[in-house]
């Protein structure tokens, strides 16, 4: 399968997972990554920062509008729900889903819709259910997905909602999941 | 879901959003698709209704639903000095700007349940310049307009509003701006009289006046980017010269024609200034 966006969701422990992940990812990883991490609203521009003094692909809080351009990892920014279109981002501020705004289930289904089969979608550490439905999502239409595996997350909730709800691709270490990312965009 | 069963519901939505222009009027066809699919699935889900097929034939044989479904479309969330680092600049940079005027026109466009009108007219009137304002607050949807005007909100999202307000330099108690009334803050009398709040579409209206400032905040996000444009169109030529616009804080001007027509107030705060 020739995947076009990778889109991860991480809640509570998300900051060190994150950061584990992108660390370990080599800086020629050729998709787009787009991820919603639980937070509060004026976290301000420190979680990029921060998550950024240990990548190697540059991390931005898209705009409205924003093009997706490979190469890039997209952090859906503080008080909004991030969407995918075909192309480019669009933003909302409708209601929190689980709570939560941004919201993953929301970043999931919309990049389910948009990306269809070649969508990888990751689930990591949290303390909640959101990302449940939008993986479920992501496999009705045809996507691929990793869920982190319980055992090895800082909070085991959201990757066990997960699993509950949906027969998923690949259950795996957090250490293991860079590797299976660059494997499956064909960057090594 | 196959590309198929994908494609008949790219197909029902785009005859459902036809059929409420054609019969009614109201123009949705140039929203954002993917937000607006999660409102037209949440309406269809609402209405305990299989297939957006179905939610369009309510919509035509039954006018009494449509002005829910509009509102459902698009009803905008919003709160009192949200970003309030926003507020903050605006008191800062925009104030001392509209202090050289003797009378001030202000558009809020998008307003909702009035929450930011409220907001600019509590900033205004510590800075000492309400006297001499008015606020045009202007939304498509008749029902959040009345809300607006009745000034009653939610008790429990004072708590919020009061951060909010502090950071956005607020000195008094936040508090003396409403009274508690069984679970509702209402809006302290008087406040509002500078505000109009008034139905405007801004997909299918004109301008309507000069303004020194508009705030457009997180209206746009909602609209396909040729919508988004137009409208982008229509604020500038509202704006007087040098006037000031006001959007969300993850809205620029640079992915519209207008960037080169605007300089950034104050560096990653969303106010622009009108420049040529």
């Amino acid at each position: 399968m020739d995947y076009k966006l990778v889109v991860v969701g991480a809640s509570l422990g998300g900051f060190d997972a994150l950061t584990t992940i992108l660390e370990n990812l080599p800086g020629n990883f050729k998709l787009p990554i787009v991820v919603v991490q639980h937070r509060t609203r004026d976290t301000g521009d420190t979680l990029r920062a921060n998550i950024q003094l240990r990548s190697h692909l540059l991390l931005v809080e898209p705009d409205d509008k924003t093009e997706i351009t490979p190469g890039k990892v997209y952090l859906a920014p503080p008080n909004y729900h991030l969407l995918v279109e075909k192309g480019y981002f669009a933003l909302s501020i409708d209601p929190p889903v689980e709570y939560s705004r941004p919201s993953i289930d929301v970043l999931f289904e919309s990049a389910a819709i948009a990306f269809g089969p070649a969508l990888i979608g990751v689930v990591l550490t949290g303390s909640n259910r959101d990302g449940a439905k939008g993986v479920s999502l992501v496999k009705e239409y045809g996507g691929y997905v990793i869920v982190q595996d319980p055992l090895t997350a800082e909070s085991k909730t959201m990757p066990e909602a997960a699993l509950a709800l949906s027969q998923v691709d690949r259950v795996l270490p957090l250490e293991e999941i860079p590797l299976a990312l660059a494997e499956l965009s064909g960057t090594l | 879901m196959d590309s198929r069963q994908q494609e008949r519901e790219n197909l029902e939505i785009e005859l459902l959003l036809e059929a409420i222009f054609r019969y009614y009027g109201f123009d949705f066809r140039d929203y954002a698709p993917a937000s607006l699919r999660r409102r037209i699935i949440k309406a269809r889900d609402q209405e305990g209704i299989s297939t957006i097929t179905g939610l369009t034939e309510r919509l035509l044989h039954n006018p009494n639903y449509l002005d829910r479904f509009v509102q459902a479309l698009s009803v905008n969330v919003t709160s009192m000095f949200r970003d309030p680092e926003f507020f903050l600049t605006f008191r800062k940079k925009v104030v001392p700007m509209l202090r050289t005027y003797p009378s001030i026109q202000i558009w809020n466009a998008g307003c909702s349940t009035g929450e930011e009108a409220y907001s600019l007219a509590i900033l205004l009137e510590e800075e000492g310049l309400y006297a001499r304002t008015r606020i045009y607050a202007t939304d498509i949807n008749e029902e959040v307009l009345k809300k607006a005007r009745e000034g009653i909100f939610p008790l429990e999202d004072m708590k919020d509003y009061t951060a909010n307000y502090m950071k956005a330099g607020g000195e008094k108690s936040f508090s003396e701006y409403y009274s508690a009334n069984y679970g509702n803050a209402i809006m302290r009398p008087g406040l509002g009289k500078n505000i109009t709040f008034a139905q405007h579409n801004l997909v299918t209206d004109g301008p309507f006046n000069q303004f020194q400032v508009i705030c457009c905040r997180n209206v746009t996000i909602y609209f396909n980017k040729e919508l988004k444009n137009r409208v982008h169109e229509l604020l500038y030529q509202s704006l007087v010269n040098f006037g000031i616009l006001g959007l969300g804080s993850k809205e620029s001007i640079h992915f519209t024609p207008k960037q080169g027509r605007y300089e950034q107030v104050e560096n990653t705060i969303s106010l622009y200034r009108k420049i040529g």
